[in-house]
């Protein structure tokens, strides 16, 4: 295993991540209104008088929200708590129009659980989940539209988030990025938020401390708002780094809140805001108890699809998939089911390959999205087959299956149209081979003569005969003996 | 824990509300009292007894997830000292 410590000036030192991520629970209408949660609407269109926070007005909890964040739980492997309860969170902000969030303090409505992180060597690690919560979001505000006003516009607030605490036990921003990856993944998997982080679905708050390696924990930093991968590993390498600086040199670090800079990749701290972490909670008097039965959580539990790690685990079992292959293809439910669609009776682990290396490949390069792709999974699949029975080789596959990302046809007629079947008639690739020898004579008597190394040149010159068709296996075999004797 | 001057002071900061410096020392002798009598509880012996989230026996209601509310910007924006292109526009609160 690597070592995940960075060394300093004065020696090694470890670094202690936990991540707060904020998703957006997937549902039609808000957490305690009946307004729509949907993005893209006009300003304050999608408002309530309750998001508004108008006098009198009474928060009803959302149902649905409710059995989301109870699904994700149980997608995280976590205790559910049958009894939660709704506090409020108080501060001023010209977003939050009732003076306080609703949230979850004393009892969330799920407790401890993990999460199984896959890293980039292909080893896996599990990290603790403290809790999970269920709260309001806050409206959205624009400073830039005038040069002494905000605008503010209502419609995100009141949109059910969930709130996702890990425990600290990342000890690199690589972990934190698979951490995230891992987490959108399952929600992604479950339904239960979108894990659209640039429209915002899924952000993450990233708590950074550094120490010696097996002392007490350090103080730590909290920097807010991180909506891409990159931008929280390069929080926590600009953390990291900046910590360590500062104590080599003899200071300390302040406990605060800091704030991303995007462009330059910097944090900086946030002008203190005096008693800003005296939210007040108390249990909200508009919100009695949340009570769940035991019954609607197993019926939950009995409807969750199959998530990525079981999934990983049948690929890396049963079908002998390496765990790098497999991460990569259970990362998005849709590339999971494409990836059964096409092994389906096929050698898996080549399509496997053919998946990752061809078909991923061939996506980045034209941006294109699997759901918009022209290939089916099952045209994916017999262009495999048709390697594995002999019918044409690898390298015309690849031209093969060129043609087939920009036409959609399948991989027997592209074959067929364009006479690319494989020779594999020994009388036919032996014609080709007498050809060549013919041809290079002087070759012939130099690899005769001991310079082996020509072999491939022959090899090259039977394959260009025949436009790449011949067997390349058979020519090697034929090739051999017709040389060496 | 008693209640103090300073203490009213920093309440009254965190809910925006302004209180003479008279008015501290009044408040804080009121809310002692309050606290003081709420303290009684403590006397009575809880071991055991799991805590009444609801004396009303009522479970918390639900609503199912359907679009009811919204597309109601007039009567949001009644209020609004200022408004533009259907925002509520503030003075502005930028970090």
């Amino acid at each position: 295993m690597t070592s995940n410590l960075v060394s300093g000036v004065s020696g090694e030192w470890e670094v202690v991540i936990g991540l707060e991520v904020h998703a957006q629970v997937s549902s039609n209408a808000k957490l305690f209104s009946g307004a729509s949660a949907t993005f893209g609407a006009n300003p304050n269109q999608n408002v309530s008088l309750v998001d508004a926070a108008m006098p009198g007005m009474l928060p009803v909890v959302n149902h649905e929200c409710v059995r989301q964040a109870v699904r994700t739980g149980l997608g995280l492997n976590a205790e559910i708590n049958l009894i939660s309860v709704f506090d409020r969170k108080n501060y001023f902000y010209a977003d939050l129009p009732q003076g306080y969030q609703i949230s979850q303090f004393k009892q969330p409505i799920v407790g401890e659980g993990k999460l199984r992180i896959d890293l980039p060597d292909g080893s896996s690690r599990d990290i603790g989940i403290e809790r999970l919560h269920l709260e309001q979001d806050a409206g959205k505000s624009m400073h830039d539209q005038h040069p002494s006003k905000s605008y503010i516009d209502l419609n995100r607030t009141g949109v059910a988030l969930m709130e996702i605490v890990s425990r600290p036990d990342m000890r690199s921003s690589i972990e934190a990025a698979a951490y995230v990856r891992k987490l959108r993944s399952i929600l992604r998997y479950l339904g239960t938020c979108d894990g659209n982080m640039e429209e915002g679905s899924l952000r993450a708050d990233v708590n950074v401390s550094v120490r010696r390696p097996g002392q007490a924990l350090g103080i730590r930093t909290e920097t807010k708002n991180l909506n891409s991968l990159r931008f929280i590993q390069q929080a926590i390498d600009f953390e990291v780094a900046r910590q360590i600086e500062i104590l080599e040199d003899g200071g300390e670090i302040d406990q605060e809140t800091r704030l991303f800079d995007t462009t330059t990749g910097t944090t900086r701290a946030m002008r203190s805001k005096e008693d800003a972490h005296d939210y007040r909670y108390f249990p909200d008097p508009d919100l009695l108890p949340l009570v769940i039965s035991q019954k609607e959580v197993d019926e939950l539990e009995m409807g969750l699809p199959e998530l990525p790690d079981q999934i990983k685990d049948r690929l890396t079992a049963d079908y002998g998939l390496s765990a790098y292959d497999a991460a990569v293809i259970i990362e998005e439910r849709e590339t999971a089911l494409f990836y059964e669609a096409a092994s389906e009776g096929y050698d898996r682990k080549l399509v496997a390959n053919w998946m990752t290396v061809e078909l991923f490949g061939a996506l980045n390069k034209s941006g294109q999205t699997l759901s918009k792709c022209k290939v089916l999974p099952e045209q994916l699949g017999s262009l495999v087959g048709l390697i594995s029975d002999g019918t044409i080789s690898g390298k015309i596959a690849k031209d093969v299956f060129a043609v087939m990302f920009e036409t959609g046809s399948d991989a027997a007629s592209i074959v067929k149209e364009k006479g690319l079947k494989q020779v594999s008639d020994s009388g036919a690739i032996e014609a080709l081979i007498d050809t060549v020898i013919a041809a290079h004579e002087s070759e012939v008597a130099e690899y005769r003569a001991g310079k082996e190394k020509l072999f491939g040149f022959f090899v090259g010159q039977v394959m260009k005969q025949s436009g790449g068709q011949a067997n390349p296996g058979m020519v090697n075999q034929i090739l051999r003996t017709r040389l060496d004797k | 824990m008693p209640v103090d001057k300073t203490t009213v002071a920093k309440i009254a900061r965190l809910a925006r509300i302004y209180i003479s410096d008279e008015r501290q020392q009044v408040l804080a002798t009121e809310l002692n009292g309050i606290l003081s009598w709420v303290d009684e509880l403590n006397e009575v012996n809880t071991d055991n007894v799991e805590p009444l989230a609801s004396v009303t026996g009522h479970s918390l209601p639900m609503r199912e997830d359907v679009v009811t509310d919204g597309d109601r910007i007039d009567e949001v924006l009644a209020n609004v000292p200022e408004t533009t292109s259907g925002f509520f526009v503030v003075p502005k609160v930028v970090e």
